[in-house]
């Protein structure tokens, strides 16, 4: 009699949600939130605290998406993915959009169907020591003990860049980073390596950081940017212009504190107003509505307030702007037009 | 003359045996001292045990419980022990009991999963106590949909049409039966629940649902973690899969050849893979079994798989269960002139699961020490919480009291089921 | 006179598929084929439309490229240029070779722990009930994540071993390294000339079983009883030993030595094969010794008690009355737990052993995105590792049964 609790669950759970799906917008709105994939913790990208409350630099990704299509920055629901789910869970539906620092390559985009809809973070991996081990390139690392997060490029990426340099090394696979963090700790290992970005937050974590050094070879290219299913153009652009939306507010010195005064009439310089929708219809053409950039500014500030809110310098990760500047300030943050 | 006795008159007062055959002595001559070999396993056994527990002791004993973060509670322990001093800090779990116990379901709500546990104790105890009034067996039928909706919340429609399904699947028996014999009535019992289910549950429950709002506050199952998730896992791993687990066995028994195939074939590969794989279907692989367009949370998916799992190993249990039923009883029920579900429904079954309760509940404790392997497709389990603790900056680098501590709350779980499986293999031996 | 005259001729009716016995046994299988054979076409379908929608069709293809990732421990040379298929193969000998350390240490701990449960001694059959209990009811994971603790938290870095007052040594003359990434142990070097100091072993080897047989026959035939372990002890050592010295001793050990950040040379034991190993051992331990207990409890006291009345001492009494008699019911169970065993080799995950789960279930899934063929070979290999040991150990099962009189 009691196998029924799961025939009933299985009634109540059945959402729609298509695997080749068209509409992915629709479905949001119907179901009136966002479902956006993340990692299951990394401090300062994504993690939840004691109350189970999601905060970081991709989870803004997610709320200025769900802002800019529903209004509401707390209209979304989170899945913490690991490396192994997170392309299952996207390709499935079970999540309309992963922001969970994926790397973006040429078979992701193209074999496993997927549209990158951007860059939100430009990254490298790198490598990180203890400072005693008085070694200062990671050519110096031969013979070394060398902890990977498994589930990433990192695997390959460290083969290549071992071979290439004819080094000989020993790899020690590790699921999570807490674990990884555990055994370098200990001296397990005598390299941890991961993004760059990712070593900062791990090294933000450890009692000592200044025993650790992050030696300055970066061995790869890693543009970390959300991603959505293969096939469903609106709903990529939507999340594309959600992100060149903040990008292009820092550039144009929008920020969450005078959005509200900008966006009330149509000011002097018209991409701004082509942005916030007091002049033109960019929302329209994106089926949203007029303010959905407006909204999606005001939902954690633009780029730059993400980037130091979460990971700058002023926060316990301590990242630089680095690549990840404006263009105009040397880096590569370059958002098309509004137009 | 009358004086002269040649016996004693009066008993010698009582001497006390020898100090070697008396009291503790003779105690420990016997038992720990009886030969030379046995001294020195005895010494070896007490150097061992002086070994461990002077380590294992002091670091238990000589612990914070109130400390805020990692380097808090080193500090306070080297203030209060000396510098140099290992201690346990057991604030930890003082500071994150709750999540332990309740993953992140809503702090408000707790009460909901409390009260589901003390009725599922009330659901289990007629079936594992049979002093109990039978009348309690209705309850426990009840149960897993009140279970569900307690855990999940969300309209209480939902559970009461599903419920209604069985109702009306047995309604369908029961009229059928009457006019057109067993066999179309067992396959309208079959075929009226599902067609509900299919077709008719979604629109009926919205429907009560819009008349008469009543249900609580839902939960995701993306909040549902700790030791609640591994009983809830293992709880309904093992319910579930035990109706499947009587007709795998059944199948696998019985004389028509492809359904045997099917079943053994079924068992076979279950119990030939890893459940690590099994979940990884049910991570990775589960939606792309089912028609485009329906999905399934991850709890639900790893629930499915883990029943399955189980059924393989429960239908093996029956199947001894089965075996051991003397043929006398099957024959005796062919004599009376009972078909095959009816013998298997009053006679066989009913033996035959009272026989396997012991091995059931020894694979019950197997699926829930099995449960943490949810952990490593990232369900927050107890062990996967671990990660999540050691991942806040105040508790980096903790290990020990986490795993302690869960390790001696499975222990405590798995050890008195086993007691009792073993009280209940006892007592079935006596009634022989 | 009695006339026989045939039954009715009736024509077969459709009616009878239900309700003649005859027929209706048929039917049934056929219905159940049938829907078998749909609920496993309807899901192959949803399969195949699903993942022709994410454009990812069927396909084994990537089996045949370069993997692109190193594995530390490869009982095989494997490196990163060489195919998905060839590092699944070094996870299945990773499999294997913990799977077979486990099953041998498993059983020799098991054995010891059942018989010591059952000593007189109060204080070792306590000890030996905690250990069981203790180890039965918590989760493997847990020990396993436990031992790779212990491991990584109490052994020194090789770092500790360097410098002029190094602040760990090394154990056993200076031979033995154990660190928190592993042991390493000495490992032999075969010069010149070893081959026939191997050849020697081997041949004593056979010699010790021929001699074995010999003394058995002769034991049938005359009654007299060789010490036979000494003699087989001799016929190990002294011939090969000889040899090895007349040779000028051609295989020499190496011992590791620190070079860079790691030991060098010598038999390198990771950390994650240790813990893997002693957790999985320890844990099925604990299963195998109830196991053996309950063998041995079957046994009736009337076998020893006459055993003891026919002079026998007691160590005989257990190897040659009890044992045979116990081993009949002890093997059985004891398949079932080596097939635990393997199965819960697949943890390894949990500590970055790279067994198959961890090169083809692992790395190799999440650099492909092909999980469908992953798994399916996953638990295709575990499918045929779990027959495999069952198949031989019920083999061996019915061998144990036939010596039944």
């Amino acid at each position: 009699m009691k196998k029924s609790t799961f025939i009933g669950t299985v009634a109540a759970a059945t959402l729609a949600a298509g695997f080749a799906a068209a509409g992915t917008l629709d479905e949001v709105k119907a179901k009136g939130f966002l479902q956006c994939g993340v990692t299951t913790g990394l401090v300062g990208f994504a993690a939840a605290d004691a109350n189970g409350n999601w905060d970081g630099f991709d989870v803004a990704v997610c709320r200025a998406v769900a802002a800019a299509v529903l209004g509401d920055p707390q209209a979304v629901k989170f899945t913490p993915t690991t490396g192994k789910t997170r392309f299952t869970a996207l390709a499935s539906g079970e999540i309309d959009l992963l922001a969970r620092n994926t790397t973006w390559t040429f078979s992701r985009d193209v074999d496993l169907k997927f549209t990158f809809v951007g860059v939100n973070y430009y990254d490298g991996q790198g490598f990180m020591v203890p400072k005693a081990l008085g070694v200062s390139s990671a050519k110096d690392l031969d013979t070394a003990t060398v902890c990977i997060q498994t589930g990433t490029t990192t695997e390959l990426n460290l083969a290549d860049f071992f071979r290439s340099n004819n080094i000989s090394y020993e790899p020690v696979p590790i699921e999570t980073n807490a674990e990884a963090q555990a055994q370098y700790l200990a001296g397990a290992c005598d390299v941890y390596t991961t993004d760059a970005s990712g070593l900062a937050a791990t090294r933000a974590t450890f009692e000592n950081p200044g025993d650790h050094v992050v030696l300055p070879e970066i061995i790869s290219k890693e543009p970390l940017g959300p991603l959505v299913r293969h096939g469903d153009d609106q709903w990529a652009d939507i999340a594309r212009w959600t992100l060149n939306a903040l990008i292009t507010a820092e550039e144009l010195g929008i920020t969450s504190a005078n959005i509200k005064e900008a966006a009330m009439s149509a000011g002097d310089n018209p991409e701004i107003n082509r942005l916030l929708g007091t002049e033109g219809n960019l929302g329209e053409m994106l089926g949203l509505s007029a303010d959905w950039a407006k909204n999606a500014i005001a939902a954690g500030g633009n780029y730059g307030e993400i980037f130091e809110r979460n990971i700058g310098e002023k926060t316990a990760i301590g990242i630089s702007r680095g690549l990840n500047a404006q263009w105009t300030n040397g880096g590569l943050l370059y958002s098309p037009p509004f137009r | 003359m009358s004086k002269l006795s040649y016996v004693r008159t009066e008993m010698l007062p009582e001497q006390a045996p020898p100090v070697a055959q008396a009291g503790i002595v003779k105690w420990l001559r016997e038992n720990l001292f009886s030969s030379i070999p046995n001294s020195i396993l005895t010494l070896a056994s007490l150097a061992f045990l002086y070994v461990i527990l002077s380590h294992v002791l002091p670091w238990m004993f000589q612990s914070s419980w109130t400390a805020n973060s990692l380097s808090e509670c080193r500090s306070m322990i080297a203030a209060a022990y000396g510098e140099g001093t290992h201690g346990a800090c057991w604030a930890v779990i003082r500071e994150r009991f709750l999540q332990l116990v309740f993953g992140f379901y809503p702090a408000e709500l707790y009460w909901r999963p409390i009260v589901a546990f003390i009725l599922m104790l009330v659901a289990l105890a007629p079936v594992l106590f049979d002093k109990l009034p039978r009348k309690m067996l209705w309850f426990s039928a009840i149960f897993p949909f009140l279970c569900f909706w307690l855990l999940w919340g969300g309209s209480i429609w939902v559970p009461i049409v599903a419920l209604a399904g069985f109702v009306l699947g047995g309604v369908a028996y029961a009229l059928i039966g009457a006019k057109f014999g067993n066999l179309p009535a067992t396959i309208a019992a079959f075929l009226v629940p599902v067609l509900w289910w299919l077709l008719l549950a979604n629109p009926v429950s919205n429907g009560l649902h819009s008349i008469i709002p009543l249900g609580l506050e839902a939960v995701e199952s993306a909040k549902f973690g700790g030791f609640m998730l591994s009983v809830l896992i293992g709880i309904t791993g093992i319910v579930m899969s035990l109706p499947i687990g009587v007709l795998l066995a059944l199948g696998r028994q019985s004389d028509l050849l492809i359904v045997k195939a099917i079943c053994v074939g079924f068992i076979e590969f279950i119990r030939g893979v890893p459940l690590i794989t099994l979940l990884f279907v049910a991570s990775v692989l589960l939606n792309y079994f089912l028609p485009p367009g329906t999905t399934f949370d991850i709890i639900l998916r790893v629930i499915i798989m883990v029943t399955l799992f189980a059924s393989a190993y429960m239908a093996e249990v029956i199947r001894g269960g089965l075996a051991a039923l003397p043929k006398g009883q099957y024959e005796g029920a062919d004599s009376l002139g009972l078909d095959f579900w009816q013998s298997t429904r009053l006679i066989i079954m009913p033996q035959a699961l009272k026989i396997s309760i012991p091995s059931i509940v020894s694979t019950f404790i197997g699926l829930f020490k099995d449960t943490v392997l949810v952990s490593i497709i990232g369900l927050l389990d107890p062990i996967g919480l671990t990660t999540n603790i050691r991942a806040d900056a105040a508790w980096n680098g903790i290990i020990w009291e986490l795993y302690g501590f869960i390790a001696l709350v499975f222990f405590i779980f798995c050890f008195s089921m086993s007691r009792y499986s073993m009280y209940l293999e006892r007592k079935l031996q006596t009634s022989h | 006179m009695s006339v026989i005259t045939d039954p009715p001729q009736e024509g077969f009716r459709i009616s009878q598929l239900l309700y003649d016995t005859r027929y209706r046994s048929m039917t049934i299988q056929i219905v159940a084929l049938i829907g078998f054979l749909l609920a496993i076409g309807w899901l192959i379908n949803n399969t195949l439309v699903n993942l022709a929608a994410l454009g990812k069709p069927l396909g084994f293809g990537f089996l045949w490229e370069p993997a692109g990732y190193d594995i530390n421990q490869r009982l095989i040379e494997y490196n990163s240029q060489m195919t998905n298929a060839r590092a699944a193969l070094v996870g299945v000998l990773n499999t294997l070779l913990v799977a077979v350390l486990g099953c041998i240490t498993a059983t020799i701990l098991g054995v010891l722990i059942g018989v010591l449960r059952l000593s007189k001694n109060w204080l070792v059959s306590r000890l030996m009930t905690v250990y069981i209990e203790g180890f039965r009811n918590v989760p493997v994971l847990l020990w396993i994540l436990m031992a790779m603790a212990i491991f990584i938290e109490v052994f020194p870095q090789p770092r500790d071993f360097r410098g002029e007052d190094p602040a760990a040594t090394m154990k056993i003359f200076e031979s033995v390294a154990i660190t928190n990434r592993g042991v390493y142990l000495p490992g032999p070097i075969f010069n010149a000339g070893s081959g026939i100091v191997i050849a020697a072993f081997i041949a004593s080897l056979a010699a010790i079983f021929f001699f074995g047989k010999w003394a058995k026959a002769r034991q049938e035939q005359t009654g007299q009883i060789l010490p036979t372990f000494w003699i087989k002890l001799a016929i190990l050592i002294v011939p090969s030993l000889l040899i090895f010295f007349i040779m000028g001793k051609p295989i020499d050990l190496e011992i590791p030595a620190i070079k860079g950040f790691n030991f060098a040379g010598g038999i390198y034991m990771r950390n994650s094969l240790i813990a893997l190993w002693l957790a999985l051992s320890l844990y099925t331990a604990a299963f195998i010794a109830e196991t053996v207990r309950s063998g041995i409890m079957a046994v009736s006291k009337g076998q020893s008690e006459a055993a003891a009345a026919l002079g026998l001492r007691p160590g005989r009494i257990m190897n040659l009355v009890i044992l045979p008699q116990a081993l009949r019911v002890i093997i059985p169970p004891m398949i079932s737990q080596y097939l635990n065993l393997t199965k819960n080799s697949s943890l390894a995950i949990a500590v970055g052993y790279m067994d198959i789960t961890g090169t083809l279930g692992g790395i190799t899934l999440n650099q492909t995105g092909r999980e469908m063929e992953c798994l399916i070979i996953l638990m295709g290999i575990y499918l045929v590792i779990s027959l495999t040991i069952s198949t031989i150990m019920n083999w061996y099962n019915e061998r144990v049964k036939l010596q039944e009189r």
